[in-house]
């Protein structure tokens, strides 16, 4: 449900609130990129991408400062109200979760040329899956703000629990590798950091969805959103491991 | 919910509440003047249709729309200003604390005084500082001097000139700046103690610092009385007002806290024309 507005009586002012949607877009398009490419650097070993996805991170935090700017000149100068001020202020959230985001990638990257100095530690079908997941969800986010499109926002909202239910299969998964041979655990740890970090991507593309709705809609989400991450209770014990 | 937290002094435990600038605005006051099924007509032209509001116990309630919509008229029904102007009509109810002000019964000057208006231009009558606000007290009360000196300062004061004009009440009040002349206008207003102040685009001549002045006064003002102002600003109506409608081609489109009105208006009129996407 695109909800477009008649055109601004101060054509500038429109063009600029446009300008905005589209520093917003752009941000998303290279936050999204960011994760693709890490992830892959981690699946296929490749340390050179990897590299480069970590110098990359300074265009996000250059795109958010500007937004960031954009923004308050634009409260300053236009005095914005109505749907007007909700994207701005919508636009300055979406683009610091989006900072974030590109913090973790670039963090999932860096640990990926740990990850490749290491032998192989079995199959990382997981981590696609997931980075595939957060990925769609992050696009779903930026096109409903870029369409004004609350339903779209409500999707990705809803949308997180798979990504959560990954998360808490590749923590059990690395428990054991860890529990089967010490050698594991550099590689093991570094591969669970990845996959929180995945998981936190995935949190902040359910924050710019709750952002989104309120800039198209005028009101709030409620707060309890379906959650699956069940980590924070697990715990090993001896009996657990695996015979052999 | 965060925003009544903040609303909400001492919502949250060890918060003072940073947001609670508009306490009264949580509960819901009593309407002091309450406008129903409300038609105006000028001649054969109806102006107003079918009016419903409410305007609560000290609060600002500010009117918006473009011009034309009826804004103005309405504070002109609020206190039978039409009745000057044959061929001017309005029908249905506005009462004020429960009597219908538009009974032809209504005594016009008792009316007035209990709903006081100041205007877009200051209109100060050409005479002393002085006697601009006692002219206006004598037409209702007998007060002796001592008392008639006392009430003046009390309105000066209430209105914020008092120290700019204290030594000089007997000079003419048309040497003052065109701030002061329309604070003193108000204070000419509720020098008669009115329970309703209708402010008509009360800043639309003065400029910005003279305007904070204003603003700040209205915001003094509504610990005392029901208050209405028509603007055209819109950020002054976010300042100023607790409630907020909004007036198109005569009707009343929408009413709401102004913290709805500017931030998530319900329609879409609305918000066409507080983001300026009129027409």
């Amino acid at each position: 449900m695109g909800e477009r507005m008649a055109g601004h009586t101060v054509r500038s002012y429109a063009e600029e609130l446009n300008r905005l949607r589209d520093a917003i877009a752009r941000m998303g398009g290279l936050a999204e990129q960011q994760v693709a490419e890490a992830t892959r650097a981690l699946v296929q070993r490749d340390t050179e991408l990897a590299a480069e996805v970590v110098r990359r991170d300074a265009a996000l935090d250059a795109l958010e400062r500007e937004i960031e700017d954009f923004c308050i000149r634009l409260l300053a100068l236009r005095q914005p109200l109505g749907a007007d001020l909700r994207l701005i202020v919508a636009a300055l959230k979406v683009s610091h979760n989006l900072e974030r985001i590109g913090d973790y990638a670039s963090n999932v990257a860096k640990r990926s040329i740990v990850v490749a100095s290491q032998p192989p530690l079995g199959s990382l079908n997981g981590f696609q899956r997931m980075a595939r997941l957060v990925q769609e969800n992050l696009q779903g986010a930026i096109d409903a703000l870029v369409r004004n499109d609350a339903a779209r926002a409500g999707e990705v909202w809803a949308a997180d629990e798979p990504v959560d239910e990954i998360y808490n299969g590749i923590f059990r998964e690395m428990l054991t590798h860890m529990m089967e041979d010490p050698r594991n655990i550099t590689a093991a740890t570094h591969l669970l950091f990845m996959a929180k970090n995945l998981e936190r991507i995935g949190d902040h593309a359910t924050n710019i969805a709750e952002t989104v709705h309120y800039a198209v809609r005028g009101d709030l989400l409620p707060e309890d959103r379906p959650k699956a991450d069940a980590s924070a209770y697990a715990v090993v014990r001896p009996e657990d491991r695996p015979a052999g | 919910m965060i925003g009544s937290m903040i609303d909400q002094a001492g919502g949250v435990p060890g918060t003072e509440g940073f947001g609670g600038a508009q306490p009264r605005s949580m509960g819901s006051p009593p309407a002091r003047v309450s406008i129903r099924g409300l038609n105006f007509y000028y001649g054969t032209n109806q102006a107003l249709r079918s009016i419903t509001l409410d305007l609560p116990d000290r609060q600002v309630t500010g009117m918006i729309g473009p011009s034309g919509c009826g804004k103005s008229t309405l504070l002109r029904v609020l206190n039978r200003m039409y009745s000057l102007y044959p061929g001017q009509r309005a029908e249905g109810e506005v009462l004020l604390d429960g009597r219908n002000i538009l009974a032809p019964d209504v005594d016009l000057n008792e009316l007035r005084s209990r709903v006081g208006m100041v205007f877009q231009k200051p209109t100060p009558f050409p005479m002393t500082i002085y006697e601009n606000i006692a002219f206006g007290v004598r037409l209702h009360e007998r007060l002796s001097r001592a008392e008639m000196e006392e009430r003046v300062e009390w309105a000066l004061t209430r209105a914020a000139l008092w120290d700019e004009v204290k030594d000089r009440l007997h000079g003419s009040a048309l040497s003052l700046s065109g701030g002061q002349q329309q604070r003193l206008c108000i204070a000419r207003t509720i020098a008669v103690r009115p329970e309703v102040i209708l402010l008509d685009e009360p800043t639309s001549a003065l400029d910005p610092i003279s305007t904070q002045k204003i603003e700040e006064l209205i915001d003094e003002l509504k610990q005392d009385f029901t208050i209405a102002i028509v603007t055209h600003n819109m950020q002054q109506a976010a300042r100023c007002a607790d409630q907020v409608a909004f007036f198109y081609l005569g009707e009343l489109v929408e009413v709401a806290p102004a913290s709805q009105i500017f931030t998530a208006p319900r329609m879409p009129r609305t918000q066409a024309y507080i983001t300026g996407r009129f027409g």
